[in-house]
């Protein structure tokens, strides 16, 4: 039954352990509605009680009630509809070009000014969270503003709390005693390591430098994170 | 010959039948037989190949083959490449070394490809193995050059080390030193990610001493200057790969350079080419003739001297190229090259809207009009259109591999306004050995009911930004006959679908469906209704229990699987099990 053509050689060799030929012996298992190829129209699920008419050789794209329940449902993701970003915005992984050839292109595009770091079109750093076992990446290009980047983390680490980054949040950032409340309680505070290899708390510098500056992010306990202060509270004295 | 008694052969008679069989799945078929072939295969297969790591575990593919030389593993869905796997997902191989090296101390090679390799496993391998030949590591990432270090200096018998498009952590160059001075025996080396410089001394000195190196592919750090005396050192080689292709014009560096490529009468393959400037391309002329594979897709040259290089190359099979060489440099190589079997076209320019080069749908149909061979494309481009489409598809009915990449999402027939339903259409109809396809440009439910009617030996489909409702998915998992993997991001594609054709899954290797519109609810029952499958919920926005089960999921990664559900995922996978308890890792 497998023999069939021989197919070119992909590498396709599998140890199948036979799970026995499909449509046989498959129904041992309760549901067997749902192990059944046709019957579209038959679907249990949980979810909807829909009988969806298929008429497959339909002319007109489909109209019917589950399309348009279809979009409600979609409207309770937190993220929004791809469809819906503005044409220019970047989508991830797309066009499918692998990061390998990306980091490539944009350095040979940036030229040597610019070809320390993959510029232009993506920018991954590494990101770290003092207790969490995993390093995860992200492309800073992807956001245009601090708080975009911190909504992203947040999510990535879902236990992480920063302290109020609202703008409300950053002034008071800057703010020295506020600095050092946030600094003092448990609350994580980002902080990233710039081309001159000092680790400096984020939110320090304005966006677009951030980006160019940052090499690597770590998100660290705010008790931690004391030593960075001082630099960084000098830093917006002498700039306000 | 001795009278058949019974219905047997001799075991040793029969085994040594078996050994001309190499292919697994013939071998999966001789296992089939009775009960004494099961047991005559299984121990003397000599090659196990599992395309999902995750599908069985490494105690059952020992238990049931214990005297193998040969591994090959997949780790990560393939839209990883494309970061839509966050990192800490899984395919890590540590517990694959661990067992393998307790149960094959005569295990040779180790293949991998988008797996998780720590310099511990590296180091477990270069000890574990005394006969170790092979290591393959494509797209792989977590490890280090200590890792590699570890290998260079414990494998006496290393033949092959191939670190394709691997992400290594690069702390030095200092880990080719490791190989002893002994140490002849190396026939393949690819270090063409690694980003730090090697010591050219050591990489000289054992190019120098190995004689039966076929395959060198050096990385972006060793100078133009080098290659000449690499190439002298190994005038065998078959394959070459350079480093970054650019230096100031020296006459002296030129000629040597031409007079060590021509030195090598058995070169068939180049690649490298970085950064490559016009003025150092001819330096190849010599041997072009005799090139069947051309890898110029880091190559910076444009389109005049593209044309020049390729016009020269008419037994190339194999091209590899950027978008520089636009829809003149294509007509120029539909030509010349009339054994070509397969071209891809990258982009140079990914990330702008407007077109940087002359680069159309022109270019593809030229070459598929000129190149009778031609089976296997990757074409990335801003326009197509139906007509486009199918003319390719009349010129090239022995097309096995299509892969269309149109950069902006939702692209119509540029002429027509058009979905391009008509013209995939048109590939999957003529195109009967079609095994692998991805689509891309403004498609409605239309062309997967196409796919479905004829794409049936169709084993790979890559789908993004199509379709419109769930009867498109529905058209290619019940049609699909020889589907094996399906890749699906951003398509309107829903339970019903997925729950109608559950069945289907357990034929196929995996599923990958990201911003689609699966539900919750719909998993956990697909997870409960099907236990020989792993039903994996990718969200980062925390536990899918703590939204309505109406709630679509983030990413959906579905497989088969004789293992269970895994015990190594991250806090942001969780596996719809029977119990329809969510597991957390």
């Amino acid at each position: 039954m497998e023999a069939g053509t021989k197919k070119e050689k992909m590498g396709f060799e599998e140890t199948e352990l036979r799970l026995g030929l499909p449509g046989n012996g498959a129904t041992t298992h309760e549901g067997a509605e749902v192990a059944r190829k046709r019957g579209f129209s038959e679907t249990e699920t949980e979810t909807t009680t829909v009988d969806l008419k298929l008429n497959l050789s339909s002319k007109e794209p489909g109209r019917d009630p589950t399309t348009e329940k279809l979009q409600k449902e979609k409207n309770c993701l937190l993220t929004a509809d791809p469809a819906k970003h503005p044409a220019k915005a970047q989508v991830v992984g797309w066009p499918p070009v692998r990061s390998f050839r990306k980091n490539m292109l944009a350095v040979q595009k940036g030229g040597p000014e610019e070809s320390e770091k993959a510029s232009g079109n993506a920018a991954f750093v590494k990101v770290s969270m003092d207790g969490a076992p995993y390093l995860r990446k992200v492309d800073l290009k992807m956001y245009k503003s601090y708080q975009e980047l911190f909504d992203a983390l947040g999510k990535m680490f879902s236990s992480f709390t920063i302290g109020n980054c609202g703008s409300q949040g950053m002034k008071d950032f800057m703010n020295e005693r506020k600095l050092m409340d946030l600094l003092n309680s448990s609350d994580y505070v980002p902080s990233y390591e710039d081309k001159d290899g000092d680790w400096m708390l984020v939110g320090d510098v304005p966006w677009e430098m951030f980006v160019h500056s940052c090499k690597r992010l770590r998100i660290m306990k705010g008790t931690e994170a004391i030593g960075l202060a001082p630099r960084a509270v000098e830093k917006c004295r002498n700039r306000s | 010959m001795q009278k058949m008694a019974g219905s047997s052969f001799p075991e040793e008679v029969l085994e040594h039948v078996f050994s001309f069989i190499q292919d697994g799945k013939d071998r999966n078929v001789i296992s089939l037989v009775c009960k004494s072939w099961y047991e005559i295969e299984r121990w003397s297969r000599r090659r196990v190949f599992v395309g999902n790591c995750y599908a069985i575990s490494p105690r059952m593919v020992i238990r049931r083959f214990p005297e193998v030389r040969s591994v090959e593993l997949k780790g990560k869905p393939h839209f990883a490449d494309f970061s839509l796997v966050p990192d800490g997902w899984g395919g890590y191989v540590g517990p694959w070394i661990a067992a393998m090296a307790a149960a094959y101390p005569w295990l040779e090679e180790i293949r991998l490809k988008r797996m998780v390799v720590t310099d511990e496993g590296l180091e477990l391998i270069s000890k574990s193995f005394k006969n170790f030949k092979v290591l393959v590591l494509s797209s792989c990432e977590g490890f280090s050059t200590v890792g590699l270090a570890a290998i260079a200096a414990n494998c006496r018998n290393l033949r092959e080390l191939d670190l394709r498009e691997s992400e290594v952590e690069d702390l030095s160059g200092h880990w080719l030193s490791h190989f002893p001075d002994n140490y002849t025996s190396l026939v393949s080396l690819n270090i063409s990610c690694l980003t730090s410089e090697v010591s050219f001394s050591a990489l000289e000195r054992l190019v120098g001493r190995c004689p039966n190196l076929r395959t060198l592919r050096l990385n972006r750090a060793v100078p133009l200057d080098r290659l000449a005396n690499l190439l002298r050192r190994a005038p065998q080689l078959v394959e070459f790969g350079t480093g970054v292709y650019a230096s100031e014009l020296r006459p002296d560096v030129f000629s040597n350079l031409s007079g060590a490529f021509s030195g090598c009468k058995e070169l068939k393959g180049l690649s490298g080419f970085w950064d490559a400037v016009p003025v150092y391309v001819p330096a190849v002329y010599p041997i072009c003739s005799r090139l069947t594979s051309l890898n110029l897709s880091y190559a910076t040259i444009q389109s005049p001297d593209l044309i020049k290089l390729v016009s020269q190359c008419q037994n190339l099979q194999r091209l590899w190229v950027l978008d520089y060489i636009e829809d003149t440099g294509l007509d120029a190589l539909a030509a010349s090259c009339k054994d070509l079997r397969e071209l891809r076209v990258f982009p140079s320019d990914p990330y702008e809207a407007e077109p940087n080069v002359s680069l159309s749908e022109q270019g593809l149909v030229s070459v598929s009009a000129g190149c009778p061979k031609l089976q296997s494309v990757l074409y990335f481009c801003r326009q197509m259109s139906n007509a486009a489409l199918r003319t390719i598809a009349r010129n090239r009915p022995n097309m096995t591999r299509f892969r269309l990449c149109i950069i902006e999402p939702r692209t119509p027939d540029y002429v027509t306004l058009q979905p391009l339903d008509a013209g995939f259409g048109a590939i999957v109809e003529h195109c009967k050995d079609l095994q692998r396809l991805s689509l891309s440009g403004l498609l409605t439910d239309r062309v997967f009911e196409y796919i479905g009617t004829f794409a049936k030996k169709l084993e790979m489909l890559s789908v993004a930004f199509a379709g419109e409702s769930d009867l498109g998915l529905h058209h290619v998992l019940s049609g699909c006959e020889n589907l094996r993997k399906l890749e699906i991001r951003d398509c309107p594609f829903g339970d019903k679908a997925l729950l109608a054709n559950a069945a289907k899954l357990e034929t196929m290797r995996s599923l990958w469906m990201s911003s689609c519109c699966v539900s919750f609810g719909a998993c956990k029952l697909l997870g409960q209704k099907m236990p020989r499958l792993n039903v994996e919920v990718i969200d980062e926005r925390g536990p899918p229990d703590s939204r309505p089960e109406s709630c679509h999921v983030e990413k959906l990664y579905i497989y088969r699987t004789v293992a269970g559900p895994r015990f190594d995922m991250p806090p942001f996978v969780w596996t719809m099990d029977e119990d329809s308890e969510l597991r957390l890792s």
